[in-house]
This record gives structure tokens, sequence and C-alpha cells, in this order.
């Protein structure tokens, strides 16, 4: 559904952001991409946000390709980047604007209960706490229906029980319309309860090192044996292990 | 020592929910104290032959020069055509200053000039405008006009250099582009600094109408000054120096309440912050 075809990315300093990746996500897939800070994840990401172009190879969905910002694709930044001009309710409807208003109103109502924001609709964006504002901006993107749905380390600004708390939400939301999602992160154990595959990048240039399919069943208990020896599993494929162990 | 500084951080804590119901109207009262107090002594010490006061007239000398001034009809003469002129050479000024910060191709070709522009007090340009503009009105609006646009147009691009690329990206996002990116992101992001560069821009009409009034000007708040002091009457001054300073508050009051419905998620941040 959304396909990486021998993408690279060098930037005019001359730095080689990503080599040759190859990568095809599946429709309704929750794909998680992890690796160190400088592997070319949340480039990776960019370009097929549309937000910056690849130096060569091909991003596509849906057989399209990505050479701007697409229609059938939302993305959720790190920081919320809410509208402080606009209120909640306001920052959720930003980019169906063109709907009619009862239509508007219905699916904005919609998406704030799904975030479980429904009563703070007309607070401004400073009002809110950090995991209230990440919920908006989730909601600001799913509120377009995107086919599918990038996230560029959306969590790890926030405290480990509001992390936890937005991976379950994330799931039951995906659960709705069930986008294809694709999600950045450092948090190896986030992969593990979110995705169906995760993606291993390394640094120097950004290459996929591994690819790791998980098939447990959603929602999994991040305390469960199984979750454990998945998480084992998970850091021995990395190399992590005798890091992790010293 | 610690017991004051406990009762201190108290109150930090319950500050936002206290503060405008009491503390508000202390203050201001406070604030008053000094010129009415001052006012009162003055009139006191003329009265009672303790002071002169042909120099510096009594607040009531003064009042009643007002009152004399508007009952002939001349303070609204005056008064009416500093605010014309001000208000032309700010919308001038607006105009200019704000096309030459908003658009790149102007910001390159007319930056380094006005930085360089900037150095010279506006008032410098006085003589020169006289000259080329006549002694009428043209050279004075043209004055206020400069005078305005400097700050305007610097407030306007340090205002749009200062919106975070982050926003702007969440716009390029969802598919916006040129006009539909100004109008929905640019604009709103920018407005709070725009509005203190209004602001500082309005200040500096006023300043600049007295310069221009007193280059030679048959009306307006200025000539009232002028006159005034060549027939050495300075009750008249300080009642045009209270015109101006009422009518310049009033503008800039206008201003903030013109804007203030496209700012209130400011205000909030503010309470939420306190």
């Amino acid at each position: 559904m959304l396909t990486f075809e021998h993408v690279s990315k060098t930037y005019a300093t001359g730095a080689q952001a990503l080599d040759d990746i190859c990568l095809g996500v599946e429709e309704a897939e929750i794909v998680a991409v992890i690796g160190a800070s400088g592997c070319g994840k949340s480039t990776l990401l960019r370009l097929a946000a549309g937000l910056d172009r690849a130096s060569g190879g091909r991003i596509r969905v849906d057989g399209d390709e990505v050479a701007a910002p697409h229609p059938a694709i939302g993305i959720v930044f790190q920081e919320p980047r809410l509208f402080a001009w606009l209120t909640v309710a306001q920052n959720v409807a930003f980019s169906i604007a063109h709907l009619p208003r009862r239509d508007r109103e219905a699916r904005v109502a919609v998406a704030l209960e799904g975030v479980g924001l429904a009563d703070h609709a007309d607070r401004w964006p400073r009002a809110l706490s950090g995991g209230q504002a990440q919920r908006i901006a989730l909601a600001r993107a799913l509120v377009a229906r995107p086919r599918a749905l990038l996230l560029d380390e959306p969590f790890s600004a926030l405290d480990a029980f509001t992390r936890a708390d937005l991976q379950d939400q994330l799931l039951a939301l995906w659960a709705d319309a069930r986008p294809t999602l694709l999600l950045v992160t450092h948090d190896i154990e986030e992969a593990l309860v979110l995705a169906d595959r995760v993606v291993v990048m390394r640094p120097h240039p950004g290459r996929i090192a591994a690819i790791l399919k998980i098939e447990a069943a959603r929602p999994r208990d991040r305390l469960a044996q199984e979750f454990e020896e998945l998480k084992r599993e998970a850091l021995r494929v990395l190399g992590l292990g005798r890091s992790a162990a010293a | 020592m610690s017991e004051a500084r406990l009762l201190a951080a108290g109150e930090t804590i319950e500050a936002p929910v206290r503060r405008p119901a009491r503390g508000s109207l202390r203050p201001l009262l406070l604030g008053f104290l000094l010129p009415v107090g001052a006012a009162i002594l003055w009139e006191i010490a003329v009265r009672t032959g303790l002071a002169q006061g042909r120099l510096a007239p009594p607040p009531s000398k003064i009042a009643a020069t007002l009152s004399e001034l508007a009952a002939n009809g001349d303070l609204w003469l005056h008064a009416r055509a500093t605010l014309a002129r001000v208000a032309a050479g700010f919308a001038l000024g607006v105009l200019a200053g704000a096309l030459a910060g908003a658009s790149r191709v102007a910001r390159a070709l007319l930056d380094p000039t006005l930085q360089g522009l900037r150095a010279i007090p506006s008032i410098a340009w006085a003589p020169l405008f006289i000259l080329w503009l006549g002694i009428f009105e043209t050279s004075k609006v043209a004055l206020i006009a400069v005078g305005v646009a400097l700050p305007i147009y610097l407030g306007t691009l340090g205002a749009i250099l200062a919106v975070d690329r982050k926003i702007i990206e969440v716009g390029r996002s969802f598919r916006l582009s040129g006009f539909a990116l100004a109008r929905r992101i640019l604009l709103p992001a920018v407005l709070p600094h725009y509005v203190i560069a209004l602001r500082s821009g309005l200040g500096l009409g006023w300043m600049f109408v007295v310069a221009a009034e007193f280059m030679g000007a048959s009306e307006g708040l200025g000539y009232l000054l002028v006159d005034a002091q060549q027939l050495g009457k300075p009750a008249q001054m300080i009642a045009a120096i209270l015109v101006f300073a009422v009518l310049g508050k009033t503008t800039d009051a206008l201003l903030v309440a013109a804007v203030a419905p496209f700012l209130r998620w400011q205000d909030t941040m503010a309470n939420t912050e306190a």
C-alpha cells in the first residue's frame, strides 16, 4: 500500500541520510521503524509525508508517486504542533474546513470522543497537558481520514504512564478505520507493543538492517511472559544484548 | 525570613484564582495617588499664594482653558486636523511597512536600503520634505508616514522570521500553500508581534505629528502649542499636551480593542501561566 523503492536521500551538505531503502507496508499494517538517532528514520518519514524530496528512488501510495504531501497520508509529529490561535475543536477541524458545517462538527465530535477529550473542545491548546495536546494532534490527523498515518516519535516526549496510555489509545483508534501505520520510535518496547513488523535501521548511511515480524495478537500485555521473551529476542537481533547485560 | 518565603510560595499557588478578584483595584488607586496628589497640592499652593503659578498654571486654570477651547470649537478644529494627519500618515506607513516586510522580493530589494535609512532620525527629513512637498499637508503626512513605516516594517519582518517553521510544516502536510498557508497559518501566527509593531508605529505617528506641526501649521494641536508659546499662554500649552495624551492613549486603546478578538488565545495563555 505504501512502498519505498530504492529510496535514497543525500542532503545538500553531502551527508547521506538514507541509502537504497526498499520497504513495502501492507494495507492496515502497523510497521515500527526503530534505530539509534541519526539512522535516518525520521528522514524516511519526512519523505513519505512529502515534506522533503528523495534524492533517488520512489515512494508510492497505492501506486501513486509521493512527490508532495499526499491526501491519503497524514502525519503526527514528535511535538503536538497545535495552532495556538485555534481552539481544540478548531484545531481538529483544520484539515476539513472545506466540508459543510454539520459534517465538520460531527467529524470533530467523533474525533474528540475517540481521544477521550470531548469536553475539551473549547479549550485553547495552551491549557492542555502534553499528553492531551498530543491526543489532539492525533485527532487532527485522523479527522482527515488518511489511508496511511505516519507517526514521528509521537510519544517520546511524554512520561511513561501517559505514553502507555496513548499507545493503547492509538491501537483503539486504529481498530476503527484500520489505516496503515508507519511509526518511527526509539523505544523498543513501544515498537513491540504496537507493530506487526519492526524495521531496524542502522546509520551512516541509513539502511535497513533487519525486519522483525511479530505474530503475537494485540493488545499485548507488557507484563506477560511471552512479551518478555519477545523483547529479549528483539534485543538479541538488535545486537543490544551485551550492552544491556553490562 | 523563612516564614516570609513560605508565605510568598503559598501566594503564587493561589494567585491565578484570586488576583483578578481582589488585587486589581489597589494598584490602580496607588497609581493615581502621585499625579492627582501633585495636582491638588499645586492647586492649594497657588490659591494660598505660596506659589505664583504664572509659568506653571494650577489645574483649575488649565481646566478653564480646556473648556474655553472646547466651547468655542477651537479644540475640536485643532484635534481634528491633528487626528487627520496621524490617520493619513499611519495608514500610509502601515501599508508601505507591511508590504515591504511581507513580500520576500520586496525584502531583498529594500532591506539593505531601509536598514541604512533607519540610522537617520526621521525628523531630519523634515526640511527636505518641506522643500520637495511644500509647507502644507503633503510634507506633514509624508513625515509621519516615514516615521510610522519603519518600525512597522521592522516589526513585520521580525514577526515573519519568528514564525515557527514546524507550524508551517503542519500546514504543508495538510497540502496548504501560497495564499491559503499565509491566511490560515502565517497571518494568525504573526498577528501578536504585528500588533506590537502597529502600536509602536502609532506612538511614533503621534510623535511625528507634533514635529510636523511645529514646522509651520495654521491648525492642529502642535500649532496650538507653538501659538501658546509665542503668546505666553502656559495653560494652553498644558491643555494641548493633555489632549495629546488623551488622544494618543485613546487611539492606542482602540487599536488594542480592535484586534483583541483575534488575540483571545493569548489572554488564556497569560492566565494559565500566571
